[in-house]
């Protein structure tokens, strides 16, 4: 049936006629919480008259572990018993600084801030103790748990000084005294995620088991192309099914008839029009109720402009771009055409990689309750502060108004830095009356994802005739508009600045599909292609890949000029000798320089720096008859900074990256007529159990502060395992997923 | 009259969907649900009976993460209509044991398995059914048993190492 106009909740309405939805504070974004801000310890540390401790994890809890690692950093310096603290997760409240889940941020942000947060409730538990003894605190001591006066032997639990010691102003932060790492029993030390018992117990954690008084269940079917709109639904006959309580149906969303961008959340990286999407939301008593009723749901789309879109026709819209001048220039210097013409060798190469979906194992999914003008949402997310002010802007709530609880996340991987789906629920719990749990169902997952961009690359290399690299030129065909393009190459990434003739060019064509951050985004998809292009060239030069490597990592790096246009980059941050020590390390643990050539097999290395941290990966593979890839060993050697905090979830992120890495290499994301054609996990493989490699992980300890590593361990390990392949059969991999090289792993 | 007549055709129509009354015995407690018999399981043990520790990741039977015991054989419960399950003993990670102390959840714990975690009650439950029919398996079998489950984060190298623990502490006396 046709739809009458008061069957629509019209977009417009409900935004206030505000266009603006979806502006991110993201953690890369310059306003993110400043690392040096101080922090109150009453907010993060509770301790009870009993002696019970509680510590607060401020940040959502992904998988990265910092629901651990975090309140590590407090216990280590407040001197507690690890054991006895009990730990729990922070709702979203600025008290608690930044909380959010990206960027491989956390351990950098926190290390200094969170110690002194501890440290700070110890100096006044000290001071507690002092005045009650009447002594002066510099005579007092901790162990953990208690506070000792030495010489007159007595000692005070920190419980029996709660009391006294809340009362008390907290120290000010700069003047706090912090332990010398040396005496650290904590930090250092491996200790398993907190929440392991309830995991392993099937208690209710996540988003998806959240239940409150009354809750509804709602699912919402979107259109299979990117800014379609609704014309019709049978939603009548929708209404009548078992348990369905109401039909809301989105039209339009007045941004996407302008059809631009309409929020960046970091440079390169575009989300087009973020808002509520049309489509029809279908709320019943059970989830079931409503995914069963969905499934008589009969839609008139009006797909417009997106159903134009194809992956062939991306491809040939790249090839032509590729062959044509540049529309933009990233860095160029010196005269890299020239250079390629004198050159005594030139290496082409051509390399693509496609969208991806995340895929996180939990869907997108928040529970919202609103009431007397108020809305209380429980959600899995990694910027429930953006989702927060998202909501408050599109729905007209006061910020005040909003409480979010966080819940554990079942995968981020970048996905849930938007929040498209909070908004969702909030909408749907503000349109019903009742609170709502959204749940997408795995399809909508993979279908209205934030996807990797792809990108096609082609790359000139000149050796001359001793085998020295004399001139880089590459260019990337990518997705954006008016200078925003998504999964840009930094003008500064390696090896630019380290050949003496460089230019990397950027092509861009339009693009109607939401793209997004995924796992060390930008730098999984080019680090596969620029370190694959320097292992050809080290081929063609008849020299050892690492010690190729080597050579550029020692040259003198060419400044460039500060950022412009408001682009990333501009200083070189890579530092040479870091790099040099964690491939150092790797060669040595892969016995590198002894490797044997066995027929079939070979070996394959790859290092890359991101996100401040630095890595270095050996991949051992075979390939049978097939062109079956094996995977037998991965070799990682990881710099990090002077600190692993917690070494059991740090080689956990580093297996985890290692293994996401080879997903990455089997899965793509096509488009025919717009619509996105994988659905599921049939169609969008994550790598199996019985694949996985032998992976090895070392450290190279060096002198810099902490930074993160769940991303960065990632990007080397395609193109190990690439160059890998190489070695074994003499043939490159250039486009992913492998099946489009004609390679898949066994 | 014809109000009446349409309305006992549109129950009639609506069968489908329409709920019984089904009698499950799941984690050894017996309870009666009313819902349509053609039901996951999945969903029913999560939304009726308010067991969450099942999880939904693909609904396809391609992720395992939704897996309980059935009579003591690991199943998909998204793939396992409620009704099926009558008459059957269910069993769900909430009644693996009775203090979180099962050999294989001990070793999960130890080993410091979960990631995100999301996976993991799927994880286990199969681990749990494999071990029970195959108290010693090689490495090979470990493979088979387990290659049908995912884990988006990457968990399996810890949870092969968690299942050579519970081989060594005696998972397989454990069958739950
Ligand atoms: S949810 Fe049942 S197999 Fe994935
Ligand atoms: S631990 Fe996250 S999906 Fe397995």
């Amino acid at each position: 049936m046709r739809l009458n106009r008061r069957s629509f909740l019209q977009i417009t309405a409900l935004t206030g006629g505000g266009l603006a939805l979806g502006f991110f504070d993201l953690p890369f974004a310059s306003a993110q919480f400043d690392p040096q801000a101080a922090l109150s310890p009453t907010a993060f540390i509770h301790i009870a008259t009993d002696g019970t401790i509680t510590l607060m994890a401020k940040a959502p809890e992904i998988g990265q572990g910092v629901k651990t690692m975090l309140p590590m950093m407090i216990a280590e310096e407040l001197d507690v018993d690890w054991n006895k603290v009990r730990v729990e997760q922070a709702d979203l409240d600025d008290k608690y600084g930044g909380q959010s889940a990206g960027g491989s941020t956390s351990t950098q942000s926190n290390y200094l801030p969170l110690r002194r947060v501890g440290a700070a409730c110890r100096q006044m538990l000290i001071s507690a103790a002092a005045t009650r003894w009447g002594v002066p605190a510099a005579e007092c001591t901790t162990t953990p748990g208690r506070v000792l006066h030495a010489a007159s032997e007595r000692s005070f639990s920190y419980g029996e000084l709660a009391g006294d010691a809340c009362a008390l102003t907290p120290p000010s932060m700069d003047s706090i005294k912090l332990k010398d790492p040396k005496d650290f029993r904590i930090i250092g030390k491996p200790h398993a995620n907190v929440d392991n018992h309830s995991i392993v117990t099937g208690k209710p954690l996540f988003g998806i088991d959240v239940k409150v008084p009354g809750m509804l269940h709602a699912v919402f079917a979107k259109s299979p192309v990117y800014g379609g709109k609704v014309k019709s639904a049978n939603i009548d006959e929708i209404k009548k099914l078992p348990g369905v309580r109401h039909v809301l149906v989105v039209t339009d969303t007045p941004a996407n008839s302008a059809g631009t961008p309409d929020s960046q959340i970091e440079p390169g990286i575009v989300i087009v029009a973020t808002g509520v999407e049309p489509g029809v939301v279908i709320v019943a008593d059970l989830w079931w109720q409503a995914q069963s009723a969905r499934s008589k749901l009969k839609v008139d789309w009006d797909f417009g402009p997106g159903a134009t879109q194809s992956s062939e026709k991306f491809a040939a819209r790249a090839a032509e771009q590729l062959k044509a001048p540049p529309t933009d220039i990233l860095r160029a210097y010196g005269d890299v055409d020239g250079a390629l013409k004198t050159a005594a060798k030139v290496v082409e190469a051509d390399y693509s990689y496609p969208f991806l979906a995340h895929g996180t194992l939990e869907p997108m999914n928040t529970t919202a309750s609103y009431k007397d003008g108020k809305m209380e949402m429980w959600t899995a997310s990694q910027s429930p502060a953006a989702g927060k002010s998202q909501i408050a802007r599109a729905l007209n709530i006061p910020p005040a108004n909003i409480t979010v609880h966080l819940t554990r996340v079942g995968g981020g991987f970048g996905r849930r830095l938007n929040t498209d789906y909070m908004l969702e629920a909030a909408w749907i719990a503000k349109s019903v009356g009742a609170p709502v749990k959204l749940l997408w169902s795995r399809e909508d997952d993979i279908t209205h994802d934030d996807y990797r961009p792809a990108g096609y690359h082609s790359l000139k290399g000149g050796l001359d005739a001793q085998g020295k690299l004399i001139a880089w030129r590459q260019h990337l065909a990518a997705f954006g508009e008016g200078g925003r393009v998504a999964g840009a190459v930094d003008a500064t990434e390696f090896p630019s600045g380290r050949v003496p003739n460089f230019a990397s060019y950027t092509s861009a064509q339009p693009l109607l599909l939401r793209t997004g951050a995924l796992r060390a985004p930008g730098h999984n998809g080019y680090a596969f292609v620029l370190k694959g292009f320097i292992d050809e060239l080290a081929t063609a030069a008849g020299r050892d890949p690492i010690e190729f490597n080597l050579e550029l990592l020692n040259a003198t790096p060419i400044p460039m000029a500060p950022a412009a246009n408001g682009r990333r980059g501009g200083n070189d941050t890579l530092n040479a000798d870091r790099m040099k020590g964690v491939i150092k390390l790797v060669a040595e643990k892969s016995g590198w320089a002894n490797r044997k050539k066995v027929p079939g097999r070979g070996m394959g290395f790859a290092c890359h720096y991101c996100h401040a941290g630095y890595f270095a990966e050996v991949a051992e593979v075979s390939v049978d008859a097939k062109n079956q890839i094996t995977v037998h060993k991965i070799w990682a050697a990881g710099d990090v900074g002077n600190q692993i905090v917690n070494p059991s979830g740090a080689e956990a992120q580093v297996q985890g990256a290692i293994l996401e890495a080879m997903s990455q290499m089997q899965q793509e994301i096509t488009l025919t007529g717009g619509q996105v054609q994988q659905t599921n996990y049939d169609s969008h493989p994550l790598i199996r159990f019985d694949q996985q490699p032998e992976i090895e992980l070392f450290w190279s300890m060096s002198e810099f502060g902490p930074t993160g590593l769940g991303e960065p361990s990632l990007p080397p390990a395609l193109p190990a395992i690439a160059n890998a392949v190489f070695d074994a059969t003499g043939k490159r991999i250039r486009t992913l997923p492998l099946e489009r090289s004609g390679f898949s792993f066994a | 009259m014809t109000d009446l007549y349409f309305i006992c055709l549109y129950v009639i129509l609506s069968k489908q969907g329409t709920a019984m009354s089904l009698k499950l015995k799941v984690n050894n407690a017996v309870s009666t649900v009313d819902v349509p018999p053609d039901t996951p399981l999945l969903w029913v043990l999560r939304d009726v009976l308010d067991l969450k520790g099942s999880k939904y990741g693909c609904g396809i039977g391609m992720c395992g993460a939704c897996t309980v015991l059935l009579d003591g054989q690991a199943v998909r419960s998204c793939q396992t209509n409620v009704e099926s399950a009558v008459g059957k003993s269910v069993t769900t990670i909430e009644g693996l044991s009775p203090d979180g102390l099962h050999p294989v959840q001990v070793a999960w714990e130890q080993v410091d398995v979960p990631q995100c975690g999301y996976c993991q009650a799927g994880q286990i439950m199969t681990a749990v059914a494999f071990l029970a029919k195959t108290p010693h398996p090689t490495d090979a079998q470990i493979d088979d048993a387990m290659a049908a489950n995912l884990c988006r984060c990457g968990t399996y190298p810890r949870i092969r190492q968690a299942i050579r623990q519970a081989v060594k502490a005696g998972a397989a006396v454990h069958t739950s």
